[in-house]
């Protein structure tokens, strides 16, 4: 009876043991495409060794698809050890329902206000001073893609500014080019105009409206231009039947299409098609005009478990997720900017190195997902689905629509 | 087992009862438990998760001032209609073709039927370009010398839901077709016989005969194309994402969107809240039509 | 013993010698007809010639629907056979010039979700095991439910099958969030069993009333000589009803098979990675927001799931025979 006793003991400790040195953690994101699975395995990898082990759950198609299955595993009691958000405001009720863990004392620990750059990517982490989330990569969107062989067939110069580039879509028209690619999907119609209100109105603007809900501004005579120019580019993307963002991308690498307002994601299409940035296309940050980087991007959160081991390894994965070595090769495999301002991307090419450059001059606005609620956004996605789509709304009926969603944006 | 043995006449049923006990838990739990709950947080302001903050009525009211709300209701007629009749009228009109004791009947079921087995998230994808004016079938048509044929119904927004329609029934009337064919041979084979002996053609015998003894089948189609044209998501979201603008869009997808897109689960609560009163509608009259009057 | 467990029996083996009589000659005049071929013959008449007018329009039509039907797959095939060069021309009706299986073996074998780069063949095995006890117990359960509407109803019968019709026209989506808690409360959150028992709810109001009307169509009287030979609820629904029923059995193991194979949303909500189905590959390899889209896989992905539903419907041709419903009251 004592033997057994000892050989229960001894298992229990054992497992005991074993646990504390490996334990299994579940980890849920939606990064499923070539590119984005080889940056996650750079997570995994160096999670890994250090002594435990990464269980991946991954699920494609962020927002709709694996928001539900994320926030159904929380709240039914089954939590991952952790997930992908986007950061911002997606996940603010789970923390604030007490569902997620505290990361306080391991950002402490990791002088996290210090090493993460721009500090605003933390701000969106921290709720009544407490840290919840993990900071991973910055994506931008305020990228306008030109093709340079349609500008230079047609005898015209490669755009440098969003009005030379409005300024040659007549010619192009003639040529038999569609000046502007754009997919029908509504997100690609709202993140151009929100291009088009940083590019054009400055980043002042855009975060006054946005962040401040600033409707008096959002009705000015001053975003009255913001609103031409999206009725311009409406016209100049009229002829342009397809869906997918990528179906767009391809048009302008074909040629079919001079440009496309897109974020640095496109950039990987570019790359597949053998194009070479500088040479082949030109990529402008902030339409050429204000050069501006929007800081959205992904973050982790830990849902709060009992299992101590568990608690432990989530610790361990948020610190190797920020640790240089980390950020380095994983951005440069995921094709985004590392939130670290301290690390050296030798590798980036041509138009990651235009990103970084604005990122160290400070030049940021945050994402729209940081300032408003999901709800709001909803709106103004609707407004300018509408407005791309239907010709005969007017600038001043889509601006005066917009001012009022603005107003009573939260 | 002998008269004597035989149970009390309450008791006799026992075994029905316990059978559908199953039956009466999903109604009664799921069913009614679920649609209670969907209500209850349809008067609050649950945003990513439910909580019980009530705001009354706000959720219906900006319902109804929502132009895309308004939109996806007269979608939904008119995709629902459409797709109603010619899901009917196709899938009879296939399956008694096939009933016509020919050669590869296997092959050709599975033909028809094929669509609804694959995932449309990707056909949708097939459907897109096939309809895509630049690369589909109007270019087709086009390099072959008719300039001005003019076939984009996916971007038109006056009739991209009948461009939704075309896909929709390529994918569902191969299971109507086959509820169908179960139906014409669940259907005396002396029927047919007395049929020809008395001279009757084939249509009549068709519609005067044997349609009207598949009234059950009718009705268990009907509500599997109905349940079907409420909860149409996919279709939508594979080959327009609800566009051009929101001129294709439908309610299930308002409803989802609300939910898990906007973060905005009271409004989505609500919406679907609205779509399950029309339907209990509808279907409460029959029902008591159908059991309520004539018991046999 | 009196004469019901003749009738019973006789229902099973039934033989066409009674009445084939003198219309026997008039319907297959072309001499093939066989004993048994009542069983599984379709109505209609026989030609009697192989290339008469009438025959011509059967087929011909059949053919037409059949080439529409067919041309999203051409194409679907055709994409998944050709390069990401070729198939960024954009001429996707024509054949590939250079056939690639690429794509094929990277859709089942290669394309990445997350770490896992063994393509679909992962959750391959998850789905059977998801697939089988879902479609056995909900057809199953929702059968004997539509037995007992049809013909053992009892006070309120009728008002549950309303309900549950009703619930046939809920979009899942609002579902899930009730189903969740329920599914916490009673411990089965996360397990094979939660996602079986959710599949066999979500099946029951069609299935169920699939089942009713069918079983209300079969005629009283040879359920009525059962009772009287004192056959209780279970001895006449497997001795009638399912021999019966053949058809309808097959129309619903359809209906639940494409379901649940396809299914992705339960699968992902109410299970955990080690049990997904192979739908969350596909939907990993289909929906990737970002990146590079590769059509040629997404299609041969898609094909591949497919599969299994598609040979179900081949195989389960053989059940579609005619009932025997008839034969069984008389003789």
């Amino acid at each position: 009876m004592k033997a057994l006793r000892a050989v229960f003991a001894a298992t229990t400790a054992l497992c005991a043991a074993t646990a504390a040195n490996a334990t299994d953690l579940e980890v849920t994101h939606w990064w499923t495409s070539g590119g984005e699975a080889a940056a996650v395995a750079e997570f995994a990898k160096a999670f890994d060794a250090t002594g435990n082990k990464w269980v991946d759950g991954a699920i494609a198609g962020s927002g709709g698809t694996a928001r539900p299955i994320m926030i159904s595993r929380i709240t039914g009691g089954d939590p991952m050890g952790a997930t992908q958000f986007n950061h911002g405001r997606q996940a603010e009720e789970l923390v604030e329902a007490g569902l997620m863990r505290d990361l306080t004392d391991i950002a402490e620990e990791g002088n996290w206000k210090e090493v993460i750059h721009p500090s605003s990517l933390l701000d969106s982490c921290t709720l009544d001073g407490r840290i919840f989330c993990v900071p991973v990569n910055i994506h931008s969107q305020q990228w306008l893609w030109l093709n340079n062989k349609v500008f230079e067939d047609n005898g015209l110069a490669v755009p440098t500014t969003w009005d030379e580039y409005a300024a040659a879509a007549p010619k192009l028209e003639e040529a038999g080019i569609i000046p502007l690619a754009m997919g029908q999907q509504p997100w690609q119609t709202t993140l151009a105009f929100q291009v088009l209100l940083t590019a054009l109105a400055g980043p002042e603007a855009y975060t006054k409206i946005f962040g401040e809900k600033d409707a008096e501004l959002a009705g000015s005579e001053e975003l009255a231009k913001v609103f031409q120019a999206a009725a311009t580019a409406r016209d100049m993307s009229k002829d342009s039947n397809v869906q997918g963002w990528n179906d767009a991308t391809t048009m302008v690498i074909t040629g079919k299409a001079a440009g496309q307002i897109m974020g640095d994601w496109a950039q990987g299409e570019f790359q597949v098609a053998n194009q070479v940035a500088g040479k082949d296309y030109t990529c402008l940050p902030g339409l050429g005009v204000n050069e501006v980087i929007m800081t959205g991007g992904d973050a982790f959160y830990f849902p709060k478990v009992d299992d101590p081991a568990i608690t432990e390894a989530q610790g361990e994965l948020a610190k190797v997720m920020l640790s240089p070595e980390t950020q380095v090769a994983f951005n440069l495999k995921k094709g985004s900017l590392p939130v670290r301002g301290d690390v050296d991307l030798a590798a980036a090419n041509d138009c990651m190195k235009k990103g970084l450059d604005i990122l160290a001059k400070g030049n940021v606005i945050q994402s729209p997902d940081q300032l408003m609620s999901a709800d709001s956004l909803t709106q103004v996605n609707d407004l300018f689905v509408e407005f791309f789509n239907d010709p005969s709304m007017s600038a001043e009926d889509a601006q005066a629509t917009f001012a009022s969603i603005v107003a009573d944006a939260d | 087992m002998s008269a004597a043995t035989r149970p009390a006449r309450w008791h006799r049923n026992i075994s029905a009862k316990v059978a559908a006990v199953p039956m009466i838990i999903t109604a009664v739990v799921v069913f009614i438990g679920g649609t209670a709950w969907t209500v209850l947080y349809s008067f609050t302001n649950s945003k990513l998760l439910p909580r019980e903050k009530f705001v009354g009525l706000a959720q219906y009211e900006r319902l109804w001032s929502s132009s895309k709300w308004l939109i996806s209701i007269e979608n939904l007629a008119i995709y629902g209609a459409f797709s109603l009749v010619f899901s009917l009228l196709i899938g009879f009109m296939l399956a008694a073709l096939l009933d016509q004791k020919i050669r590869f009947e296997d092959t050709f079921r599975t033909i028809l039927l094929y669509p609804f087995a694959l995932s449309f998230i990707v056909t949708g994808l097939a459907w897109q370009w096939i309809l895509n004016p630049d690369f589909g079938i109007q270019h087709v048509v086009r390099s072959l010398g008719w300039e001005s044929f003019n076939f984009d119904p996916l971007y038109n927004p006056e009739i991209v839901i009948y461009g939704i329609l075309i896909a929709g029934l390529w994918q569902g009337t191969g299971l109507i077709m086959c509820l169908m064919l179960a139906g014409l041979r669940g259907i005396d084979e002396d029927i047919w016989k007395a049929a020809k002996i008395d001279g009757i053609p084939m249509w009549k015998t068709y519609l005067f005969i044997v349609i009207p003894m598949m009234r059950g089948i009718f009705i268990t189609a009907v509500v599997l194309i109905a349940s079907g044209i409420i909860k149409v998501y996919d279709l939508v979201v594979a080959q327009t994402g609800g566009g051009p603008g929101i001129s294709s869009e439908v309610p299930a997808k308002y409803v989802y969107d609300a939910m898990f897109l906007s973060q905005n689960l009271g409004q989505g609560f609500a919406a679907s809240t609205m779509m399950l009163l029309t339907v209990v509608i509808i279907v409460v009259p029959w029902a008591y039509l159908e059991f309520g009057g004539k018991r046999k | 013993m009196t004469k019901a467990p003749h009738l019973l029996k006789g229902s099973m083996t039934y033989d066409t010698a009674p009445e084939a009589g003198h219309d026997r000659a008039l319907r297959h005049g072309d001499g093939t007809s066989s004993g048994n071929r009542m069983v599984e013959g379709p109505a209609g008449r026989k030609p009697r010639k192989a290339l008469s007018r009438r025959n011509i329009l059967i087929y011909g039509t059949l053919i037409v629907v059949c080439l529409y039907y067919l041309l999203p797959l051409y194409v679907m095939i055709v994409t998944s056979l050709k390069g990401m060069p070729e198939i960024r021309l954009g001429n996707i009706f024509a054949p590939p010039v250079e056939v690639t299986f690429q794509p094929w073996v990277k859709a089942w074998a290669e394309a990445c979700t997350g770490l896992n780069c063994d393509g679909l063949s992962r959750g391959f095995f998850n789905s059977v095991r998801i697939l089988i006890p879902s479609v056995i117990l909900s057809i199953a359960i929702a059968s004997v439910n539509g037995y007992a509407l049809a013909n053992w109803r009892f006070k309120g019968s009728e008002t549950f099958f309303a309900i549950l019709i009703v619930g046939a026209f809920i979009p899942y989506q609002v579902m899930i969030y009730p189903i969740v808690i329920m599914l916490r409360e009673i411990g089965l959150y996360g397990s094979l069993t939660g996602l079986v028992i959710v599949h066999t709810i979500f099946g029951m109001p069609i299935l169920t009333l699939l089942f009713r009307n069918y079983f209300a169509s079969v005629p009283q009287e040879l359920f009525k000589a059962a009772r009287v030979d004192g056959a209780g609820f279970w001895a006449i629904y497997f001795q009638i009803m399912v021999p019966m029923s053949l058809p309808i059995f097959v129309v619903a193991m359809i209906l639940q098979v494409t379901g649940i194979w396809n299914d992705f949303l339960f699968g992902v909500i109410y299970t955990k990675p080690d049990l997904y189905p192979m739908t969350v590959q596909l939907n990993n390899i289909v929906n990737s927001t970002q990146g590079v889209k590769e059509y040629n896989v997404n299609m041969a992905a898609t094909i591949l799931t497919g599969l299994v539903p598609l040979t179900i419907y081949f195989i389960s041709g053989k059940l579609f025979v005619r009932g025997i419903a008839a034969g069984a009251v008389k003789g």
